[in-house]
């Protein structure tokens, strides 16, 4: 193909992906961690709502690294699907398609995303 | 550019997949709904300790009853309707992709029931 002139596709191993892109896959690879992380979810309400017992089965594994690794990933990736997601519902009525308000926009859903997970950690932790 | 869709088809809308934009249009009332929800969800369940007995005794007040219902119907809505997107995209074998999409629509349909029935069970104090 030297020879042809034609635009090709970006070569992912030597493309390096706007920030537009890599948020654009990475609400889908959030909206997966969300519906697997709300399987969890929903299974300590069942055990809630089954007894006291097993929900106490369940509650030692949230204060452990690993659960509280989880609900630190979840909280996150729930806040980074809804910031891009708050970016999407605009650009559905019309808004913020200019390609540096798009750039901005981006850094400023991941910015809040990372506030409203540490104010969420803030909170649990005063509570 | 000569249109090649007939004048009957621009006029229904519906597109090669006969469906619309009702898909789309369900992800984003959806999406719309759970702003308010989530924010107050998250928060609330972060000023709350974790013991059975508080956790209970907030999901049997009446509007989080009410709340934490309609949360749950519409965020197991909205994970279907994604899935469903993000199946359709990368699996292209037809029967595979069919048997998937039954799996993901079966499992939230299932996750969502569970969850409601768990709210109200707790609610009424079964």
């Amino acid at each position: 193909m030297p020879n042809s002139n034609h635009p090709v596709s970006p070569h992912l191993q030597i493309y390096r992906l706007p920030l537009t892109a890599l948020l654009s896959i990475t609400h889908r690879i959030t909206g997966v961690i969300l519906a697997f992380g709300c399987l969890l979810l929903v299974w300590i309400l069942a055990a809630a709502a089954d007894s006291a017992e097993a929900y106490q089965a369940i509650e030692p594994h949230l204060g452990s690294w690993y659960g509280q690794v989880f609900l630190l990933g979840f909280i996150f990736s729930l806040y980074l699907h809804f910031c891009n997601g708050v970016r999407h519902l605009f650009w559905d009525v019309g808004y913020g398609f200019e390609l540096e308000v798009v750039d901005i926009t981006a850094k400023l859903a991941i910015a809040m995303a990372v506030v409203l997970t540490i104010a969420t950690w803030v909170v649990a932790g005063v509570a | 550019m000569t249109d090649l869709r007939s004048p009957l088809s621009r006029v229904k809308g519906l597109g090669s997949a006969k469906d619309g934009t009702s898909h789309f249009w369900r992800q984003r009332l959806t999406s719309l709904l759970m702003i308010p929800l989530v924010l107050w969800v998250g928060f609330s369940l972060a000023a709350l300790p974790v013991d059975h007995a508080t956790l209970t005794g907030w999901i049997q007040q009446t509007w989080v009853t009410v709340a934490l219902t309609l949360l749950i119907i519409v965020t197991f809505y909205h994970a279907q309707l994604g899935l469903q997107v993000i199946i359709e995209d990368y699996v292209s074998s037809h029967s595979r992709r069919t048997a998937i999409l039954l799996l993901s629509n079966l499992a939230c349909l299932l996750l969502g029931t569970i969850g409601v029935v768990s709210v109200l069970k707790i609610s009424f104090g079964a």
